[in-house]
């Protein structure tokens, strides 16, 4: 059997003891996602990740579309956070082309990140609910993220691919009364996720599974080059919003979410506390934001360049830090786009956690690495 | 219960609350000098190694150095070790078919030193180009950078798989993206052409 096998596959035939398991690729709660792993007993010896079957090169074919036409497409890869995703383009697009953005621009779009954050963010710990058999984390956060998604849909028109992100600014304005809204909407989201510590995060079946499982070193975050809540939960103090501000998130009070244990507890438990950062950024943000003005630098359609240039830029996004490198040869299209994804980063750490673990345990290993695979495959 | 979620807010305020050093603000008051900070991250380098890097740009917050695939290696420790820089964000493959050549650009950034939380470093070196690749087996080689930065693991290996960039000392030079028995040319490059484009 094994002799057939195209090169790539390690299906190899170990031990007696050793039993190899395809988990995968069809997943229940997430894209599509193989890990081969071989199993001594209840124990994980070897783990080897397996993405690529949403991969949908999404890098080559924003070298066929200019500027402006690579924005419905760049967000393809986490539509729930599709603010957060185009934001590097877009950030990285506006050096290249040499436009200015509005000052209203800029707190819309602080508002926008924040909001899909949470989205996304909710997204994840409905699914973190069901992959640990808790149905009530699945249906809570499911709900309650309609609370976001409507204001979102009131921005952008759109409940999840929003696409409001342009080179230049944001689509549109906000509508009218928006701020009180949002205001009010968010307040009541706020006092809503504060109760999932009852019946979630101080749940000792929660904390039995989690606690002590997947520890991540502070030593070995850094080494494996982790990002976002992965590398905030081993005690590492990094979130790009505060160390290496990006439009306005300089002049707003930015807190940073650290937790020392870096076990899956941590992990689970750093995104829900960014969300209530997430909620004080929105309010601040709404306060200091100019009441009027134009929230966009209008382009021609088919802009052109400076000229040939590259360009790196980062945001923090909903898994981490999210960068986007793009080479410009001075032509109306990108010679290369690069997306450099925290979900992808943080695949490197999932076969050292999960070796030594039981199987029982990966599940919560797994997704506490806040891991997204449409995104890590592109 | 647990006594972990009391106090979420506070329980993990960072101890370095004083900002973070803005070094490029110097690049603001004089906007025709190159900001200080960056200038003297890429002098350290040029000091060490002299004509065996260039330095590609010096702009806020980043700097990006070039050098060849012979001494990438040497170059990468020297960053490592004496500039503190601690892991890879990407690794980035582009293909120039003009120049007959194939760029491998690393980004890195660093954790520890707080100093250079906002930079990034770009070491980018070039691999020869056949117009017909067989990965793995033809000239396109470069070292692998991943005994320096572990982090860079599945970064090469997908440059390996989409520009077909062998890099000798990695130790898992396998396919990752795309499917196994994948036979065309290496997707990234210049020559696949999406159909109907």
């Amino acid at each position: 059997m094994t002799d057939i096998m195209p090169p790539g596959l390690a299906l190899k035939k170990v031990d007696e003891r050793i039993m190899t398991l395809n988990v995968g690729p069809q997943h229940p709660g997430s894209g599509h996602m193989r890990i081969v792993v071989q199993i001594d007993g209840d124990y994980i010896v070897a783990c080897d990740p397996d993405p690529g079957y949403v991969h949908r090169g999404e890098e080559k074919m924003a070298e066929y579309r200019n500027y402006i036409t690579n924005v419905p497409h760049l967000e393809r890869p986490v539509i729930h956070d599709s603010c957060n995703v185009l934001y590097p383009y877009v950030l990285g697009a506006e050096e290249i082309l040499g436009i200015e953005v509005p000052e209203r621009a800029k707190y819309v779009r602080v508002i926008c990140s924040e909001l899909n954050r949470c989205i996304y963010t909710m997204y994840w710990l409905a699914i973190y609910g069901i992959f640990l058999g808790h149905s009530t984390m699945f249906m809570w956060p499911a709900g309650d993220r309609e609370l976001l998604i409507d204001l979102m849909e009131k921005v952008s028109g759109a409940r999840v691919t929003h696409a409001h992100f342009i080179p230049g600014g944001v689509r549109n304005d906000l509508p009218a009364n928006f701020e009180d809204v949002c205001l009010r909407q968010v307040n009541y989201f706020e006092k809503r996720i504060k109760e999932y510590a009852a019946v979630f995060y101080d749940n000792p079946i929660l904390i039995s599974r989690t606690r002590d499982t997947g520890v991540l070193t502070r030593e070995n975050a850094i080494r494996y080059g982790t990002t976002g809540s992965v590398l905030r939960a081993s005690g590492v103090d990094y979130d790009l919003r505060v160390k290496a501000p990006y439009d306005v998130y300089e002049e707003l009070d930015v807190h940073t979410n650290v937790l020392k244990e870096g076990d899956s507890y941590a992990r689970s438990k750093v995104p829900w506390l960014d969300m209530m950062e997430s909620c004080n950024i929105i309010r601040q943000a709404l306060q200091k934001m100019p009441k009027s003005g134009s929230v966009r630098t209008k382009l021609k359609p088919n802009p052109k360049t400076k000229g040939p240039a590259t360009v790196y830029k980062r945001v923090e996004s909903g898994r981490g830090s999210l960068g986007c490198y793009i080479v410009s040869d001075g032509k109306t299209e990108p010679y290369r786009v690069k997306m450099s994804v925290p979900s992808f980063r943080n695949l490197l750490a999932m076969p050292n956690l999960l070796i030594g673990e039981k199987l029982g345990n990966m599940p919560s290993v797994y997704w506490s690495l806040n891991y997204w695979p449409v995104e890590a495959d592109r | 219960m647990s006594s972990d979620s009391e106090n979420p807010a506070t329980e993990a305020k960072p101890e370095e609350k004083p900002t973070p050093p803005k070094p490029a603000a110097k690049a603001e008051e004089k906007p025709e000098e190159l900001p200080a900070f960056e200038k003297g991250i890429s002098d350290k380098l040029v000091e060490k190694f002299g004509d065996k890097v260039q330095v590609d740009f010096v702009k806020e917050d980043r700097v990006g150095i070039k050098t060849s695939k012979e001494n990438v290696h040497d170059v990468a420790q020297f960053i490592r070790d004496d500039l503190h820089y601690d892991h890879a964000e990407s690794v980035t493959g582009v293909d120039f078919p003009a120049d007959n050549e194939i760029e491998v650009v690393y980004h890195l950034g660093s954790y520890t030193e707080s100093s250079l939380a906002r930079q990034v470093l770009t070491l980018a070196t070039r691999a020869p180009r056949e117009s017909n690749p067989i990965p793995g087996q033809d000239s396109t080689k470069l070292p692998s950078l991943r005994d320096v930065f572990y982090s860079v693991e599945f970064g090469e290996r997908e440059v390996f798989e989409m520009l077909g960039v062998y890099f000798d000392g990695h130790p898992d030079n396998r396919r990752l993206l795309l499917p196994e028995d994948w036979a065309d040319l290496p997707p990234l490059r210049k020559d696949f052409a999406i159909k109907g484009r």
